[in-house]
């Protein structure tokens, strides 16, 4: 098995929010305790629903965030402080890329000046070794030097997408963090870009965290898959298996609300209730109120993540090991 | 039966710049018509057209009948009558369409006494009915709260709500789950269907989501650059897609189980309705386009019962199909 190249241990980033201009503040955990390994050449997966605080895991893995506690471990040293040259070295090995291409491309700059820019940033090779590094990063996105004249916006979003893609690629890092990279794609650009994604991590033995709403998507590009709900890692296991056969009722109710073309609604799991507010964190097991299956335990005690069979992983009280249950 | 809407050889350009390129489509009464197609394929112009809701710059023809009456060109009052009233429409951002500084109760109360000539308690009494029939807990109460104190599915309830006001014969969603979150969208697609079938109303459900659409319409529409490139019964259209587009959207979607295989992405772009290809406009990104497809565009042909297709290769990818489905 490959040695892990990130070490999240149980961070939590809490920010405060006031309610109304006069109102009291409160503290809104957005996330509470998540650990995470991802190996070298590994996908993790991040999926919940909005709240649920997988941006901002990714913000602190990438070191844009500062965790309140916890620790996230790079390459099996803790992230260099902030603004130093130690940092600038390792975020050179890491980049990241958002859901809205255009919103991170100057629309006043060809593409391929901004494919090169961090290369002129982290001083990379000569004047001319960067310029033949931006035909080759176009190339392999799959874009051709014309397109690296263009200005944004005479780009469609793929293409846009894959600029973006080519950036974040330029300094030759090691891990990349994708927040909702497909997410604002039609489905025919979005597989196009999903199998790029795959190739070029098969080509640069890259190691992703990929953060998304979209179940399907994830678990295309996956090889874990974590899923969370209001700051808590809930399920964890292969990406295989875990919607195939998803142990905690939220999993279950996730991918019940997945449609499938072919198969009618019957037997969906239907959730009562919208997604609690993190501000007003359910006690107990965050999910308990809207939780078909919810027992007088779960509305006071916290369920901890623990191993139930295989790699699995699941945070439920009505979830146990096959041990556990052939036992019972 | 005679249809609930038909549409004839509708076409929309603007500025000259040809978006809807003749859609004819007809929609029985309660029926569910889903259609689907990526940005830019002319899916929500079709309705904006339909119910004289584009810009006056747009240059609309063609005809568009609701219950045999034409609407192109009807004279405001009548269409007054339509908007909101027989026909009503939802959209995606449903936060952008309530007035944020009027409580529910006004905003609800607003499209009650315009279309359903109700006053005082009755206004009130129905518009505390409608709330409660989109499942918002404690509705008096809630009637007096303004927009801002509702969550994303909530806001989509009361559009929802408001679009039932006029007891619509349609209704017409226009990708009404895609800002809402995976759980959310299930409740307010569940609750639509069971709406639809209370209410034997007629619904056209736009999306991008094959998977939304598959599961809660009766028959799809597929469109592509401005055309309707297929159409079908939904089970029929995802077991057994015939125009390669529509193959190409399928094969594009990951599976949720089973075994991973790559996607087979649909290569290139859409193009740009100012330089449309001559012929097929698929058929720069077709795998199978041959000679005659950039001769001349094909016409939605039926195929079988229920059935059409424009492709001129029809017959070709059907077999191409079958010998797959044969392995």
């Amino acid at each position: 098995m490959n040695p892990p190249l990130v070490e999240v241990s149980a961070i939590s980033r809490s920010y405060s929010m006031r309610s109304g201009m006069f109102g009291r503040a409160a503290a809104v955990h957005a996330v509470d305790g998540v650990s995470l390994t991802i190996r070298k050449g590994q996908t993790l997966g991040l999926v919940g629903e909005s709240g649920s605080g997988k941006s901002t895991t990714g913000r602190i893995v990438l070191g844009l965030d500062p965790p309140d506690s916890g620790e996230v471990r790079f390459d099996g040293k803790p992230m260099a402080t902030l603004g130093t040259a130690a940092w600038r070295a390792q975020r050179a090995r890491m980049q990241m890329i958002f859901q809205d291409p255009l919103g991170a491309l100057d629309r006043r700059l060809p593409v391929a000046t901004q494919i090169r820019e961090p290369l002129d940033i982290h001083g990379l090779g000569t004047a001319a070794e960067r310029e033949d590094r931006v035909r080759e990063l176009l190339r392999a996105v799959e874009l051709t030097p014309a397109h690296g004249v263009r200005y944004p916006g005479a780009l469609s979003g793929g293409q846009r997408q894959r600029i973006v893609l080519a950036r974040a690629l330029a300094t030759k890092p090691d891990f990349l963090v994708c927040d909702e990279p497909v997410s604002a794609l039609d489905v025919s650009i979005q597989a196009q870009v999903v199998n790029l994604l795959c190739d070029l991590q098969a080509q640069l033995g890259l190691t992703l965290l990929f953060i998304s709403h979209d179940l399907r998507v994830v678990r295309q590009i996956s090889t874990i898959v974590a899923v969370m709900y209001l700051g808590r890692i809930v399920e964890i296991g292969s990406a295989d298996d875990l919607f195939a056969r998803p142990e905690h009722p939220y999993t279950q109710a996730l991918v019940s609300a997945s449609p499938a073309p072919g198969r009618r609604s019957a037997g969906r799991i239907v959730l009562a209730g919208d997604p609690p507010n993190p501000a007003a964190r359910p006690k107990g097991c965050a999910f308990h109120p809207r939780c078909p299956r919810a027992i007088t335990r779960c509305a006071s005690e916290v369920p901890a993540l623990s191993a139930v069979d295989g790699d699995r992983q699941v945070a439920c009280h009505l979830v146990t090991g096959t041990q556990a249950r052939d036992a019972a | 039966m005679s249809p609930l809407v038909s549409i004839e050889d509708l076409r929309v350009a603007f500025s000259g710049v040809p978006v809807l390129r003749g859609v004819d489509l007809t929609l029985q009464k309660g029926e569910a018509l889903g259609l689907v197609g990526e940005s830019g394929s002319g899916k929500s112009v079709t309705w904006l057209a339909a119910l004289g809701l584009l810009p006056r710059h747009a240059r609309v023809s063609g005809s568009v009948r609701l219950d045999g009456r034409e609407l192109l060109g009807a004279p405001a009052a009548e269409l007054d009558q339509v908007r909101g009233g027989r026909v009503a429409m939802i959209f995606q951002d449903p936060a952008s369409a309530l007035n944020p500084v009027l409580t529910i109760r006004r905003q609800l109360s607003e499209a009650l006494a315009l279309h359903r000539d109700l006053s005082g308690n009755a206004v009130k009494a129905e518009a505390r009915r409608l709330l409660d029939l989109v499942g918002i807990p404690d509705a008096a109460r809630r009637l007096e709260a303004y927009p801002h104190e509702f969550s994303g599915g909530q806001v989509q309830r009361i559009m929802i709500a408001m679009a039932l006001a006029g007891n619509p014969d349609l209704l017409i969603a226009d990708e009404p789950t895609t800002a809402l979150d995976a759980t959310i969208q299930a409740q307010i697609l569940e609750l639509l269907s069971t709406i639809r079938h209370e209410m034997n109303m007629a619904m056209v459900l736009i999306s991008h989501d094959l998977g939304v659409v598959a599961e809660n319409c009766d028959r799809v529409a597929v469109m592509y650059a401005g055309r309707i490139v297929e159409q079908a019964p939904s089970n029929q259209l995802f077991a057994d897609p015939v125009h390669p587009y529509a193959q190409g959207l399928i094969g594009a979607l990951p599976p949720l189980d089973g075994p991973r295989r790559r996607l087979t992405a649909i290569p290139g772009t859409v193009p740009d309705p100012a330089q449309m290809p001559v012929g097929c406009a698929f058929a720069p990104r077709c795998a199978m386009a041959a000679e005659a497809c950039g001769v001349s565009a094909p016409s939605l042909a039926p195929i079988a019962d229920d059935r059409a297709v424009a492709c001129i290769r029809a017959e070709a990818s059907r077999r191409a199909l079958l010998g797959i489905a044969a392995e």
